[in-house]
C-alpha cells in the first residue's frame, strides 16, 4: 500500500480517475440530450395548457395542444411578427442575446430581469369560426431566490385572467413554492388586468375582501412569503404593461395586430 | 453461496442502514411523500451504491490513501450525474418531483459509508452485492414509510385512491401531517422500535443511567 502514497502514483491516480468519470458523465449528457429535449418541449406545452384551464387527463398533451396556435410578437411595435420562426425561436436565448433584447433601465425594471426580449411567443386559441377565444403570454420575474417562470392566460376580452402558472422556479417549498398549489392558484380566474389603463392586478397582503371595490384587481398574497408575492405582483405589472404585452394587446383590441 | 446470500439479506433488516446505522434520513423525510416517487429513489440508490461500491473496490488496490475519500466522491458524483440525467430523459415527470433529492444521494452518507467501510476492503463481486443490500435495506424502510404516508396522507396509494376522501365525496379526512417531513419522524421511530423488538441484539446500551432518587435523610 506503501507505493501507491507517492506524489507521482497520486498525481496519476487522481487524473485518470478525473478523465474517465468526465468522459462518462459528458457521454451520458450527450446521448441523452434528444430524449430530455422532448421531454421539456411536452412540459411547456402541458404548462400552457394547464394554464389556460384546458389541460385534460388522458388526452395525449400533442393532441391538444393541436389547438394552440403560436405566434411571435414583436414587443416593439405590439404586432405579430414573421421575421422570426416560432418554431426554432428561444424565448431564453434571446433574452440573453443582445441583437434580440434590450436593457432595460432600473426603474423600468420591475420584475428585475435586467433585459427584455425584442420578440415574445405567444399562445392563441380560437374558435371554430376563427374568433380569438384565449390567450397564453409567457411571464416571468424575479421572487426572493429565483427567477419564476410561467404562463398567463386571458379571456377573449384581454382583461378577464383565465388562470396563472408557473413552469419553473426556485422558492421556498411551503411558503414561496405554494405558487404551484391548486387552491391559490384557483383565485386566479376571473380577475381583471386592467383599470382605466393601468395595470391594477395585483397580489395584496391578507385575504382579499369581497365586498371591496378593488376585490376584482386583487389576489390574496402567500403568507410568509411577502417577497415572492411581491415578485409575482411585479412580473405581472411589467409583463401585462406599457413595457411588456400592453401594446400588443391594445392592437389586438383595435384589430391591427 | 451462504455468505453471498449473507452480503445481500444482512442489511436489509439485521444490520439496516437507517434503522441501525442511522444514515441516510434526510432523503428518507423528503421523498416518501408518495410510493411513485419512493420506488424510483430507491431504485436510484440502490443503483447508485451497488455500482460505486463495484468500481471504488475495482480499483482499491490503486487509491492512494491521502485522496481517497474524494476518489470515492469523484465516483459516486459521477454515477449520480448519470442516473439524474437516465431521469430526466426517461422519468421527466418524477425527476421533476425528486428535484434536488436525486443531486443529493451524493451526499447520502449509505453510499459514502459502504464505499469506505465494504469497497475498500473486499473484491468487486461482494462489494457489488453488499451495495444492493444496503440499498434494499434503505428501500424497505422507505417503502414502509412511504405506503403510512400515502395512504393516511392522501388516501391513495401508488397514485390510485384506495380510501375515498371527503373532498371527493367519499369518507375518509385525510391526515395532513402524514405529508408533512415530521410524520416521517415518527414512521422511522416506530420502525426502529418494531426492528428492535424483533431483534433485541440491535439495542443499544444507554449512554447515560438516571441516578435513583436521593432518599430523603441521605439528602438532609
Amino acid at each position: 500500500m506503501s507505493s501507491n502514497d507517492g506524489i507521482k502514483k497520486t498525481l496519476i491516480v487522481a487524473f485518470s480517475l478525473c478523465i474517465v468519470c468526465s468522459v462518462v458523465v459528458s457521454t451520458a449528457a450527450v446521448v441523452l440530450k434528444p430524449v430530455q429535449e422532448v421531454n421539456k418541449t411536452l412540459d411547456r406545452k402541458r404548462n400552457i395548457l394547464a394554464a389556460a384551464g384546458m389541460l385534460e387527463q388522458g388526452v395525449s398533451v400533442e393532441t391538444q395542444f393541436e389547438q394552440v396556435e403560436s405566434r411571435i410578437v414583436d414587443l416593439r411595435t405590439g404586432k405579430f411578427t414573421d421575421e422570426v420562426d416560432p418554431k426554432t425561436f428561444d424565448a431564453r436565448k434571446a433574452a440573453k442575446d443582445p441583437s434580440m433584447s434590450e436593457t432595460l433601465s432600473a426603474e423600468a425594471d420591475i420584475a428585475k430581469i435586467k433585459r427584455r426580449g425584442d420578440y415574445a411567443e405567444v399562445y392563441l386559441v380560437s374558435s371554430a369560426s376563427g374568433d380569438l377565444e384565449k390567450i397564453i403570454l409567457p411571464v416571468h420575474g424575479y421572487g426572493l431566490w429565483s427567477t419564476l417562470y410561467g404562463y398567463m392566460a386571458l379571456e377573449s376580452d384581454l382583461n378577464t385572467v383565465i388562470g396563472l402558472g408557473f413552469a419553473e422556479h426556485g422558492e421556498t417549498p411551503g411558503l414561496g413554492g405554494e405558487v404551484d398549489n391548486p387552491s391559490w392558484k384557483a383565485k386566479w380566474p376571473g380577475k381583471k388586468v386592467y383599470k382605466d389603463g393601468e395595470v391594477e392586478l395585483g397580489l395584496i397582503k391578507g385575504t382579499v375582501d369581497p365586498s371591496s371595490a378593488n376585490a376584482a384587481w386583487q389576489v390574496d398574497g402567500l403568507s410568509g412569503a411577502t417577497l415572492t408575492s411581491n415578485g409575482v405582483s411585479n412580473l405581472v405589472q411589467f409583463w401585462l404593461g406599457e413595457q411588456g404585452y400592453q401594446p400588443f394587446i391594445e392592437n389586438l383590441k383595435a384589430g391591427e395586430a | 453461496m451462504s455468505e453471498v446470500k449473507e452480503t445481500l439479506t444482512q442489511p436489509i433488516l439485521r444490520n439496516n442502514p437507517i434503522a441501525l446505522q442511522i444514515l441516510g434520513i434526510c432523503s428518507a423525510l423528503a421523498v416518501t411523500t408518495s410510493l411513485q416517487v419512493t420506488v424510483v429513489m430507491c431504485i436510484a440508490l440502490t443503483s447508485v451504491t451497488a455500482f460505486s461500491n463495484l468500481f471504488i473496490s475495482i480499483i482499491r488496490k490503486h487509491i492512494p490513501g491521502s485522496i481517497r475519500i474524494i476518489v470515492q466522491m469523484t465516483v459516486i458524483a459521477s454515477l449520480v450525474i448519470v442516473v439524474d440525467q437516465v431521469l430526466k430523459a426517461y422519468a421527466y415527470e418524477i425527476s421533476k418531483q425528486l428535484s434536488v433529492f436525486v443531486g443529493l444521494i451524493i451526499t447520502n452518507c449509505i453510499v459514502m459509508g459502504r464505499a469506505e467501510a465494504y469497497a475498500m476492503k473486499n473484491p468487486p463481486i461482494p462489494s457489488f452485492l453488499d451495495g444492493i443490500g444496503n440499498g434494499l435495506g434503505y428501500s424497505v424502510v422507505l417503502l414502509v414509510v412511504g405506503f403510512f404516508r400515502e395512504l393516511f396522507g392522501a388516501g391513495k396509494l401508488f397514485g390510485y385512491q384506495v380510501l375515498p376522501v371527503v373532498t371527493e365525496g367519499g369518507w375518509y379526512n385525510p391526515n395532513g401531517l402524514m405529508l408533512l417531513a415530521p410524520s416521517a419522524f415518527f414512521l422511522i421511530g416506530l420502525f426502529i422500535w418494531a426492528l428492535r423488538s424483533w431483534d433485541k441484539s440491535q439495542v443499544e446500551a444507554p449512554d447515560y443511567k438516571i441516578a435513583k432518587h436521593t432518599a430523603v435523610e441521605e439528602a438532609a
